[in-house]
């Protein structure tokens, strides 16, 4: 009883709820809108009110409308009021319609980032469950760039439904905001080895969608992923990894060869037909990539092909479409694998379920060869007539053109078939491509020089015929052709028969029912033809057929005349003209014809649709260079000269060129002809036609008595076909000669052994009917190979092709809201410091194992790859990777220089960066390492770095090399801490125990050592008392040897190498903190730009700029400390003024310096 | 990136919509129209993929459905989605419905098409694949009816 007078009271409370709603339009279907108009006027009234109940039940409303297509965006900014109810139950009706209605043009968004952050940072999780959800749908450039740092905190929460949320939404924050990548990755590697799945299946998605896209930034995590695919039973996550790999092989192809086993084991072992279904795709792409140079995989290709064909076979049709889907990606690199399925694919013609069919049509396009063209297409044919619905059908027609055109008629061996088989298509109703019917009939005619006596037959009987193709008007699609019948007739007309009879057809008072273009062209073929008629009269001495001709134009270019198209009328009153001007010559008895002839003289050649393009720009054209001067606005006076000149001007230029192009297209048309000439079967580009056949002969060609008439006049009537038999026949015929002529040789050399059996025929043993000549297309000479004007210059993920090798620098931290300036410091750079080292140590053992195992398989794989198991020692810096180029230069000097050439690169590279670019001579090898002490056994030299990440450690690099010819063991490190640096032990060590160097030495070899001390004050240079103790083995005894050492921690190994930029180091002088101190450095004898590189590299300096023989640096201590320097040079003098806001730490840096240069 | 979801009836009146890009009102009523006439043109028993989406996103994009009874339930994916994965996906949903609102029909997707949406948030955010488990995705759908619930309670009690 209390329940229901509580249930009254809310429906008191709230209005009108989302079912009453939906009840509502549900019983208003008549009048629909005007009852949802109402409902809107309510909502706007319930907005109003002050109560969030009340607000949030319409918002909920709002978003059903906008589900129906209302427009709610002017509630904006109740849904933000909405998502900022402290009520779970209200927030989250406010993030839903947000989701569904703000995108980044919504302006209020603006006003929910603090909103936003609150509740991200909420205790309760889904409160931040429901914020990330509901980012994730309109997250926009500035939400992206001020919440980048709080989603990346939620990424490490004690949470996983948080953590997966926040790993997810990572993607659409780097897409909006690139510059978060590279400080967020190392999280983001991190959680792939989340102990939660669904955490670490949202990092595999994420980091798949970005490798998609930009996949050689992602291949050095390869190694992690096989890991993982080897590991993980997720079939969710094991399909986004093998996809993965799928994009990754095509850059790494020794990448596909490792994965080559694992993938058929799954194929082998899964039941899941996704996971199946996709490791075969994902064989079929290393496959692709291993495809040149690689011995046979033939037994993985045969699997592939075989777990397709069962795919093809099953009865459910989702497999069969994805096995044909796969197929088509085998066919592109082993068509011949494919081929012998070709049976199962033609019944895939005729399934029912078109998706299928369009898949095999595809699959048909790879498969057809010489032998077989003829057979699909006529399938193909009787499927047109089958087909029903347009669209299948107009996918017909096209598939049966790309096929036959396909690699320039590399698969045609009778080009009269060929045309037979377009006039055939012209017959579809309602075609949307007779355009394409017609370009290929062009196509054809023009650059098969051969075979233009047939189609300029079959042309006219086209145009004879033509109301067939016009009658109808739904069948307008076709009647492109008629542009193409008639400009052949036109142009080819020495090859026409009677016509006279032609032209008349193209005369006709129909005609000007047809598109204005292709009266048009009709026009003026008109003329073309004329001019033949009156060649061919010429002559003859009774002048009446010719003056016939002239008058049946004059008769019937007035219709055209009078065309609504400007084209066709221009042409028409134009040729008009002409014809009464000659038709009076005539009537003079004048021999015209050669005149009217010399009008249409000249061939066309054909020419590349991106001749144009890849014309090169000469030597010395710049295109963006004014050729006059542009008028300056404010000289008003001189402006009339100007114009003057500058119309002069182009005239001589045009004169000019013009004349240049014509004879350099005369040379260019002589130079074709004569290689065609010595060239006769000359075919672009189709590797099996290489050798040159014994022409048959005219009078080996089949001549075929074709009543061409027939077939158009009755339609239905297929007579391709006829041309299948003939083949049929003369491929017989050609068999049993050579047959013969074999059978003769076989007798000549019979003693020499057994002949191939000449069973299957093969490819090359077809001739084709006709001597066929197809022109290539015209390319300007010396064309650019460059084809990728494809890319699409506004894709996103074009701002992710970022390297996330590289090291962060400070500038990359992601941006932190300013009141909380402890959060500084980025904690993904925190963890990936101290994540590195044991990551890379546990990599470096797997790797070793997997090396074993590369070599033991492939012994001439020794060398591994870069990315997969990089070649280091032991323990390795990840800046090296990348180094790695410049290291292989050196690789005399040894690995003991390894470490260096960190800072000597980047003092290189930042020398240039801003200042001049000269001829500069290469610099002499350094070294940062000193030695630290030596005995008779051993020798340790040492770096200092400073560490990125945290303030208060250095790193130590040691490099222990082994002089002895015994074996060292048991190295154990050891050093007296002072007050202020102490070396870090490992938890539960004494504060004297000593560290053990974590490898022996064979004799000869040296390794490096890494340890880490925490200092408190840098700003004096101190000395660290130690001893290394180890054991000398050698084969008789074993001594216990030690060496005791002092560790200089100069000032300059707390600088870090932080590149900075003019402007702020403009600002950062000016802002007055920092103290000044100089220094003066006499008869230093070198070039300028190697003493900034010293400067750079052994005290860890960037150049900002450089002018001349100055030049500004700067350096950052791993406590903040700003160092900037200025070097200035003249006569072997350098003075250097340095500023910097800790002045005994300038002082003691600028001591060092001194040292530097005092010792050289 | 899954680009949108959509369910649908036999009629072709929309039951849920979510787009993972923006698109105005109109252009989304247009998609759907368009997609409702691609898909209820197919016969049952063929393939549950569909090519050439003319709206969203191009060629690169794939339609992926799945006809139950009364309602269409439309995936539109790009190529980095597994076409299986999804259909399984889409399995997944329809039985999370299914354990949700006990023996879910299409009223229960037309008067609670917010709960349908936050059933989705759970599996499928921002256009990638969140949760795949069914009874994690129901655990979280029930922690939010709970939560929802002791809220309304707390309000109720206050109003008293």
């Amino acid at each position: 009883m209390a329940l229901k007078i509580v249930k009254g009271s809310i429906d008191r409370m709230f209005d009108k709820n989302l079912q009453d709603l939906v009840r509502g339009i549900r019983n208003h279907k008549e009048d629909e809108a005007k009852y949802i108009s109402t409902c809107i006027d309510e909502i706007k009234q319930e907005l109003k009110q002050d109560n969030i109940a009340v607000k949030a039940n319409a918002v909920c409303k709002l978003t059903y409308l906008q589900m129906l297509g209302y427009d709610v965006s002017w509630a904006a900014f109740n849904i933000v009021e909405v998502m900022s109810s402290s009520k779970f139950t209200y927030k989250r009706i406010g993030y839903l319609a947000a989701s569904q209605c703000f995108h980044e043009g919504t302006d209020v968004i603006m006003l929910t980032t603090n909103q936003i952050r609150k509740d991200l940072s909420s205790p309760n999780q889904y409160d931040t469950g429901v914020a990330l959800t509901g980012l994730s749908c309109f997250v926009t450039p500035d939400l992206a760039r001020d919440l980048a740092n709080d989603i990346m905190t939620l990424m490490s929460h004690t949470k996983p439904y948080i953590r997966k949320k926040a790993v997810l939404i990572m993607y659409k924050v780097f897409l909006k905001y690139p510059e978060s990548l590279r400080p967020a990755f190392p999280r983001l590697k991190e959680k792939l080895e989340d102990p939660d799945p669904g955490v670490q299946s949202a990092a595999v998605n994420v980091i798949c969608e970005l490798a998609r896209r930009n996949p050689k930034n992602y291949l050095s995590l390869a190694p992690l992923f096989f890991k993982l695919m080897t590991s993980s039973t997720n079939n969710w996550v094991l399909i986004k990894i093998i996809k993965l790999f799928g994009a990754l092989t095509p850059l790494e192809p020794r990448l596909g060869k490792k994965l080559i086993e694992p993938l058929t084991n799954l194929i082998h072992s899964t039941s899941a037909m996704s996971l199946l279904y996709e490791c075969v795709n994902t064989v079929i792409a290393v496959l692709i990539s291993l495809s040149s140079g690689m011995p046979n995989h033939s037994a993985s290709i045969q699997l592939c092909v075989q777990k397709l064909r069962i795919l093809i076979e099953d009865s459910d049709q989702n497999l069969k479409y994805l096995g044909l889907l796969a197929m088509s990606k085998i066919l592109k690199t082993h068509p011949k694998s494919v081929q012998s399925h070709k049976d199962l694919i033609l019944q895939c013609l005729d399934d029912k379920d078109e998706s299928i069919r369009l898949r095999a049509l595809d699959l048909l396009y790879g498969m057809v060869s010489k032998k077989n063209l003829m057979e699909i297409v006529k399938k193909l044919m009787l499927h047109v007539d089958k087909a029903e619905g347009t669209t299948y059908r107009d996918e017909l027609l096209t598939k049966i053109i790309d096929i036959c055109s396909q690699s320039n008629y590399q698969y045609i061996t009778n080009f009269e078939w060929y045309i037979s088989i377009l006039v055939e298509l012209t017959r579809l109703e309602g075609t949307r491509h007779g355009h394409l019917i017609a370009s290929q009939m062009l196509d054809v005619a023009i650059r098969v020089k051969a075979i233009r006596g047939f189609a300029v037959a079959q042309m006219a009987t086209l145009l004879d015929n033509a109301h067939l193709l016009t009658g109808n008007t739904q069948r307008n699609g076709i009647c492109e052709v008629l542009y193409a019948a008639a400009w052949i007739c036109g142009e080819f007309s020495e090859h026409l028969e009677d016509p006279m009879q032609t032209l008349e057809a193209m005369l006709r008072p129909k005609v000007a029912t047809l598109p204005g273009h292709i009266q048009a062209v009709y026009v003026q073929n008109a003329a073309k033809l004329f001019a033949t008629v009156l060649q061919k009269h010429e002559g003859e001495t009774d002048s009446q057929a010719a003056q016939e001709t002239s008058q049946l134009l004059i008769d019937r270019l007035p219709l055209f005349v009078q065309s609504a198209n400007l084209e066709v009328q221009e042409r028409a009153s134009c040729i008009l003209q002409l014809v009464k001007y000659i038709q009076k010559l005539q009537q003079k008895n004048v021999e015209v014809a050669e005149e009217v002839t010399a009008l249409f003289a000249g061939e066309l050649n054909p020419v590349a649709p991106k001749a144009q393009k890849k014309v090169p720009i000469p030597e010395g054209l710049d295109l963006d260079a004014w050729i006059n001067e542009p008028p300056s606005e404010s000289e008003s006076e001189d402006e009339k000269p100007k114009v003057v000149f500058a119309k002069e001007e182009p005239k001589h230029y045009r004169s000019r060129h013009t004349e240049v192009d014509e004879k350099e297209l005369a040379r260019r048309r002589e130079v074709r002809k004569q290689e065609q000439a010595n060239n006769p079967f000359y075919i672009k580009a189709s590797p099996s036609s290489q050798k040159v056949y014994d022409a048959p002969g005219v009078e080996h060609i089949p001549v075929v008595q074709i009543d061409l008439s027939v077939p158009l006049k009755v339609p239905g009537m297929p007579m391709s076909d006829q041309y299948l038999k003939l083949e049929e026949e003369r491929r017989q015929k050609e068999k049993a000669e050579r047959k013969k002529k074999e059978k003769k040789k076989k007798r000549e050399k019979r003693g020499k052994g057994r002949k191939a059996d000449s069973g299957p025929e093969s490819e090359e043993d077809i001739t084709p009917a006709h001597q066929v000549d197809i022109v290539t297309e015209e390319m300007p000479e010396n064309a650019l190979p460059s084809d990728d004007d494809d890319k699409d210059p506004n894709d996103p993920h074009k701002a992710l092709d970022i390297d996330l090798d590289k090291p962060l620098a400070d500038s990359e931290k992601l941006p932190v809201r300013t009141h909380r300036p402890e959060v500084l410091k980025s904690p993904a750079e925190d963890r990936d410091s101290k994540s590195v080292p044991q990551e890379t140590k546990k990599k470096s053992s797997k790797e070793k194992k997997e090396k074993k195992k590369d070599k033991e398989k492939d012994r001439k794989q020794i060398k591994p790859t870069v990315h997969w198991f990089p070649v280091q020692k032991s323990s390795k810096h990840k800046k090296k990777k990348q180094k790695k180029e410049k290291e292989e230069k050196e690789k005399k000097k040894k690995k003991r220089h390894h470490h260096h050439h960190h800072h000597g690169d980047a003092g290189g590279e930042d020398s240039v960066q801003n200042g001049t670019v000269e001829e500069e001579e290469p610099l002499p090898p350094m070294s940062n390492y000193s030695l630290l002490a030596e005995n008779s056994y051993i020798k340790m030299v040492y770096d200092i770095q400073g560490n990125h990440q945290d303030e208060s450690k250095v790193v130590v690099s040691v490099i222990f090399e082994n002089k002895s010819d015994s074996f060292l063991k048991s190295m154990e490190f050891n050093v007296l801490d002072s007050l202020n640096s102490k070396l870090q032990r490992p938890e539960g060590a004494g504060p004297h125990d000593g560290l053990t160097v974590p490898f022996q030495l064979p004799p000869g070899v040296s390794n490096e050592a890494r340890f880490v001390f925490s200092v408190q004050s840098i700003v004096m240079p101190q000395k660290l008392k130690g001893t290394l103790t180890f054991i000398v083995k050698s084969d008789e005894s074993s001594t216990h040897e030690k060496l005791d050492f002092k560790l200089h921690f100069t000032c300059t190994s707390y600088l870090i190498t932080t590149p900075c930029y003019s402007d702020a180091y403009a600002k950062l002088l000016e802002s007055g903190d920092l103290k000044g101190s100089s220094l003066r450095l006499e008869g230093i004898n070198m070039p300028f730009h190697h003493l900034l590189a010293r400067i750079c590299f052994h005290h860890h300096f960037s150049v900002v700029e450089r002018i001349d023989s100055c030049a500004s640096m700067y350096s950052r201590s791993i406590q903040g400390h700003h160092v900037c320097l200025l070097v200035k040079t003249s006569d072997q003098t350098v003075s250097i003024d340095a500023k910097c806001d800790e002045p005994s730490l300038l002082g003691n840096v600028l001591d060092e310096i001194k040292q530097t240069f005092s010792k050289c | 990136m899954i680009k949108a979801i959509l369910i649908f009836n036999n009629h072709g009146k929309p039951r849920l919509s979510k787009f993972y890009e923006h698109y105005t009102e109109d252009t989304e009523q247009q998609i759907i129209r368009e997609t409702f006439h691609l898909v209820s043109k197919r016969d049952e028993n063929i393939c549950n993929f569909l090519e050439g989406g003319l709206l969203i996103g191009g060629s690169e994009n794939k339609l992926i459905y799945r006809h139950y009874a009364t309602l269409y339930f439309v995936f539109c994916v790009d190529s980095s989605e597994s076409e299986l994965g999804i259909l399984d996906l889409i399995q997944v949903f329809v039985e999370t419905l299914d354990k949700c609102f006990e023996n879910v029909c299409e009223l229960d997707l037309i008067f609670h098409m917010d709960k349908v949406h936050n059933i989705l948030a759970e599996m499928v955010m921002g256009g990638m694949v969140l949760e795949t488990n069914m009874s994690e995705i129901i655990t979280q759908a029930e922690a939010h009816n709970k939560m929802e619930k002791s809220e309304v309670r707390a309000a109720l009690l206050r109003s008293d």
